[in-house]
């Protein structure tokens, strides 16, 4: 299992998939907004969204955990 | 004269240069580690003349060869440098009386030669059994430290790290200029795992306790990397390249290169967008001679970059933000890396370049609670203090408190320029409308609201407007990305007969 955590505190501003979905290493998943800025956020393996813990406007804290993948 | 005295002369200098036991010295090897005296053969010029002192230190006792350690003065780079090297087959280069007394004469010397000072450590530390002799008296190894102290911006001090580092003995890398750590082998910490499951209870590898990648990433106390001792040797003959032998001199001007082939122009390579992030490590090698780039903690706080360069073949140091990692917000320990960076090439008189594009310092209970704004104090202190030629261009934002941490206007720099992408203000315009207007917008029916946000964004983006800055004086002027190399460039040159004194006093009350 491969866990996608927040680099910074800031807003979920767009999640770019699906639980269930097929991804691969370095496709964007989420993007945050922090600072003004986006902040791409990209999956570090190929695999399946198996659990996406945030929603689009929640306030993370760095490190918090936002999406879960699994290998296929 | 007798040869029977040459003889024993002969075998005994032979006998000692030979270090310790055979089954150290394999298993040196098995570890991937060099013998002493064949790193020191690596780092100074090859066939230069070298002298060795105290070669015969402990040479009444058995199996402690020069007592543990090396201290000679040679050449590197063609520059004279003093250098102490930990033998790791006597003892695990453990420091006795003898050790300890070398190594603080070294230093002596490289403090009257004025030469820089190289520490190749591999050391466990003091002997305990020689405690009294070694610890706490005048020469003792407290004075090793205290030396270095002393000797911090006089000349540069730099560390190799081949294995551990333990206990007091860590300190020898904490008061060096630049600590490289080669990777598995070199390691730093107060206290073994052994004694910290002992005392605290708690339980941990090496590696975690005070390895060189955890060093080099999270701690901070590494500054470089190194896949093996060949390469740190290599790294450390280079870092030295980018320097003076003194505070009192320069460093010369070397054979200019053009910028690295095949590099995209500045133009192209930051975005218009402004919440949009880019790689500034490109930006940099757009504007530096090909190859010439010596970063500093390259794998820690990765949202501020630090590094040696040349342009036009001068030495250079480059503070730069890097909107690719968090932002390019600075956070504590991007405050920290560059504050650190700032006084290094102030002190060795490298002249300093501020590459700006930051959000700001970042926000938030995490970093109040950090002290970012301690933290934040020293890079402004060791910024303001800094005498070198001070050169600010803003490449695209420097908003609020981050315009004056990368050497803004008011921080007399020798110039503050900016590229036609650059925004300079005290926050962005969206966070400025709400600032100013969030009253005004609430009061608003919805279908008002977004004409009304928009009309005061463009109005502020006109009040920001570079050109207006421009003619107020506030930044010297606007160049186009293509002219920036050039201008860099010309500046350096015209900038070279700076002189200056910050302030008159005994020191600072630093910001810690």
């Amino acid at each position: 299992m491969n866990k996608v955590e927040a680099s910074m505190a800031g807003t979920v501003w767009k999640v770019l998939v699906s639980e269930g979905d097929i991804v691969e290493s370095g496709q964007d998943v989420i993007i945050l907004e922090s600072m003004k800025m986006e902040i791409p956020l990209s999956a570090e393996m190929d695999g399946k969204v198996s659990k996406i813990t945030v929603n689009e406007g929640d306030f993370v804290a760095e490190g918090d955990v936002l999406l879960e993948l699994v290998g296929i | 004269m007798n040869d029977q005295w040459t003889k024993e002369l002969q075998e005994r200098i032979q006998k000692i240069e030979a270090g310790g036991a055979t089954k150290y010295h394999e298993k040196n090897a098995e570890q991937n580690k060099l013998f002493v005296r064949d790193r020191l053969e690596l780092l100074l010029d090859p066939g230069s003349i070298r002298v060795e002192d105290g070669l015969f230190a402990n040479c009444m006792e058995e199996g402690l060869p020069a007592d543990g350690v090396v201290t000679v003065t040679g050449k590197m780079n063609g520059q004279t440098v003093c250098v102490m090297a930990n033998d790791s087959t006597v003892k695990a280069g453990s420091w006795g009386s003898r050790t300890v007394e070398k190594i603080i004469r070294i230093q002596e010397t490289a403090q009257k030669l004025k030469v820089p000072m190289l520490y190749l450590v591999d050391s466990a530390g003091a002997r305990i059994t020689d405690q009294l002799e070694m610890f706490p008296n005048r020469r003792g190894a407290g004075r090793i430290f205290y030396n270095q102290v002393k000797m911090s911006g006089m000349v540069p001090q730099v560390c190799i790290l081949f294995g551990p580092s333990a206990a007091g003995g860590a300190y020898i890398p904490a008061f060096c200029d630049i600590v490289i750590m080669v990777d598995k082998n070199a390691s730093m910490y107060l206290a073994s795992p052994r004694m910290a499951e002992m005392v605290i209870g708690q339980k941990v590898t090496l590696e975690e306790m005070g390895g060189a990648r955890m060093h080099c990433s999270v701690s901070g106390c590494g500054d470089v990397l190194a896949k093996n001792e060949e390469e740190a040797i290599e790294i450390a003959r280079r870092y030295l390249s980018y320097f003076p032998a003194n505070y009192k001199q320069k460093t010369s001007k070397i054979e200019a290169k053009s910028i690295q082939e095949g590099i995209r122009s500045i133009e192209e390579i930051v975005p218009d967008n402004q919440n949009v992030a880019f790689d500034m490590k490109e930006m940099i090698r757009a504007v530096i001679d090909a190859d010439s780039f010596f970063e500093m903690k390259e794998l820690f706080a990765k949202e501020i970059i630090t590094g040696f360069a040349r342009i036009d073949g001068r030495a250079v140091g480059i503070i730069a933000n890097q909107s690719k990692m968090k932002t390019g917000s600075l956070f504590v320990d991007s405050a920290d890396k560059s504050a650190r960076f700032i006084t290094l090439c102030d002190a060795f008189n490298i002249p300093l370049i501020f590459l700006s594009d930051i959000p700001g310092f970042m926000i938030g209970t995490q970093v109040e609670r950090s002290g970012i704004i301690r933290h934040g104090a020293k890079m402004i202190a060791a910024m303001s203090e800094a005498t070198v030629p001070k050169i600010s261009i803003i490449v695209r934002k420097a908003y609020g408190a981050g315009l004056y941490a990368m050497a803004g206007p008011a921080f007399e720099p020798d110039c503050c320029l900016a590229l036609p992408t650059a925004k300079i203000a005290v926050m962005g315009p969206e966070a400025a409308v709400n600032a100013v207007y969030s009253n005004k917008i609430a009061q608003l029916e919805e279908s008002e609201r977004n004409e009304f946000i928009q009309q005061k964004r463009e109005e502020y983006q006109e009040d920001i407007n570079l050109y207006r800055l421009a003619s107020e004086l506030i930044i010297d002027g606007i160049i186009a990305p293509e002219r920036l190399r050039d201008e860099l460039k010309e500046r350096l040159e015209l900038y070279e007969s700076k002189e200056m004194i910050f302030s008159e006093r005994k020191h600072p009350v630093y910001p810690v």
